[in-house]
């Protein structure tokens, strides 16, 4: 019990902490400032951005990994979840290298067509794309491999096309995964900082999340940075709550 | 076996404590501003050198952290900060064991990639939208110096990005990212021809001091008031001189 508890404060006093630094007085005034309305909409922006990419290009891949063997399998498997392991800001670094100015493929970008992706809203996506979308193509895998192949092999015997099957079958029961999936990888975004400052940089209406915000706002505006932290742990905390019930029986 | 391996293994790591408390007697913990990196490494050394038995560790960070981490009651011997409001706000808190004295200076220059793609010249150039330009963020010591230098020449920077330390910037300069950025001589000597410096006249305004202070109750306040005195000596400016600060 005692070392429950003891748990259990590690993730309490850090909220306490938060909430004993709040400038409740003027807390309307401090979220209405322009930096922190800049923030929350880049944040929403990118966040929802990259879950949609994520989903664009994750949910193929996850099928690809469930469904379809060949060689080297591990390999590809292995290169998905390397974001989840490396720092974001080695992440950061490499995409910068790839795609930065003078990088392999954002020079020839650059050259051709003049879009140039660091310092731009577009990196944000980028940048938060490369570590959240991890967390879908393993969820959604994860569903697909567990879901019985004998289903949709008994609706495509009764005529259903591929399409329908995948459509009257599949996704309906991988759904509740589907939607964890969404759920960790957009919050994965939101709280995205390292490899978006690396790769983005931090420009105020242009790349600077709510994380970039809080962490500049730290040394510069304390206020904001602690109230910037509070929209944040409020967003987490209506999110866990109103998907309590689909995610927790999905996880 | 695993237990063999087990007891060999314990008793490997209680030779090598009992080694590391018979070589090392004391320990002193510096913390220094992140742009003091190269400068403090040597001097660690050279202090380690001439102190056998003395383990000097050295905490690196911005000013602004490491002032909190001292705030808060970090068991911290020496503070090195790269601007004098950091340790004002030490010095104010109770926090400093002795008056700050100023060790150091550092003048700021701008810096561009090699080949300097974006035909830099000075500061006006900083005004230029087609040029992709960074500074450091506001409330970091060289960004505020910098937004101070870049208002008394009249300029109103069209910014990219606002890197969050020096160091941060200068790698994105030196992969050539940006175009311009306005860092610190120790960091032009730093990058060791990685970058290109230009100078500005604004920057003998707008100088960089950097204070030192023992803290108060440190842990090892002798050895803090040696170090001190290391990094104020000969050897010590020397050091300084040579990583791109001024006396």
């Amino acid at each position: 019990m005692l070392l429950a508890a003891a748990g259990l404060a590690v993730f309490v006093l850090p909220l306490i902490g938060l909430l004993t630094r709040a400038p409740w007085g003027d807390l309307a005034t401090v979220l209405a400032g322009d930096t922190v309305v800049d923030a929350l909409r880049l944040s929403l922006i990118s966040s929802v951005g990259a879950t949609a990419v994520s989903t664009l290009l994750g949910v193929p891949l996850a099928w690809v990994l469930a469904r379809v063997e060949f060689r080297g399998k591990s390999v590809v498997r292995g290169l998905v979840l390397l974001p989840l392991v490396i720092p974001p800001v080695v992440g950061g670094a490499a995409l910068l290298f790839a795609l930065g100015r003078r990088g392999v493929i954002g020079g020839a970008l650059y050259e051709s067509t003049g879009l140039l992706l660091p310092f731009s809203t577009w990196g944000v996506v980028v940048a938060v794309t490369f570590v959240a979308m991890p967390f879908l193509v393993i969820t959604v895998e994860g569903a697909l491999r567990n879901l019985d192949p004998r289903f949709e092999a008994a609706a495509a015997s009764l005529g259903a096309g591929r399409w329908t099957v995948m459509r009257r079958v599949t996704f309906p029961m991988i759904a509740p995964s589907l939607v964890s999936g969404l759920v960790l990888t957009w919050a994965r975004a939101l709280g995205e900082f390292g490899a978006t400052v690396t790769f983005a940089g931090n420009l105020p209406g242009r790349t600077q999340t709510l994380p970039l915000a809080v962490f500049v706002g730290l040394e510069s505006d304390r206020d904001a940075a602690v109230a910037l932290s509070l929209v944040m742990v409020a967003i987490a905390l209506v999110v866990l709550v109103a998907l309590r019930d689909r995610w927790w029986r999905a996880l | 076996m695993n237990r063999l391996l087990v007891s060999v293994a314990i008793g490997g790591l209680m030779a090598l404590t009992a080694c590391g408390e018979e070589a090392t007697t004391s320990t002193i913990f510096v913390s220094a501003a992140a742009s003091l990196a190269d400068a403090f490494a040597e001097m660690e050394e050279g202090f380690e050198a001439e102190n056998p038995g003395v383990d000097v560790v050295v905490n690196l960070a911005g000013s602004a952290t490491l002032r909190e981490q001292i705030l808060d009651g970090a068991p911290v011997d020496v503070f090195a900060a790269a601007n004098g409001s950091t340790m004002a706000e030490v010095v104010a808190a109770d926090r400093a064991a002795s008056a700050p004295v100023v060790f150091a200076r550092n003048r700021l220059q701008i810096a561009v990639p090699l080949g300097n793609p974006g035909a830099v010249t000075g500061l006006p150039d900083f005004a230029n939208d087609r040029l992709l330009i960074g500074l450091c963020a506001e409330g970091v010591p060289c960004g505020d110096l910098a937004r101070q230098a870049l208002q008394a020449a009249g300029i109103e920077p069209s910014l990219d990005t606002n890197e969050t330390d020096v160091r941060a910037l200068l790698a994105k300069l030196e992969e050539g990212e940006i175009d311009a950025g306005i860092v610190y001589v120790s960091d032009v000597t730093a990058a060791g021809g990685a970058v290109e410096a230009i100078d500005f006249s604004e920057a003998s305004e707008f100088v960089a001091e950097y204070p030192i202070v023992v803290v108060e109750s440190a842990p090892n306040p002798e050895g803090a008031v040696e170090f001190m005195d290391f990094v104020l000596s000969e050897e010590g400016q020397r050091i300084l001189a040579e990583n791109g600060f001024q006396q």
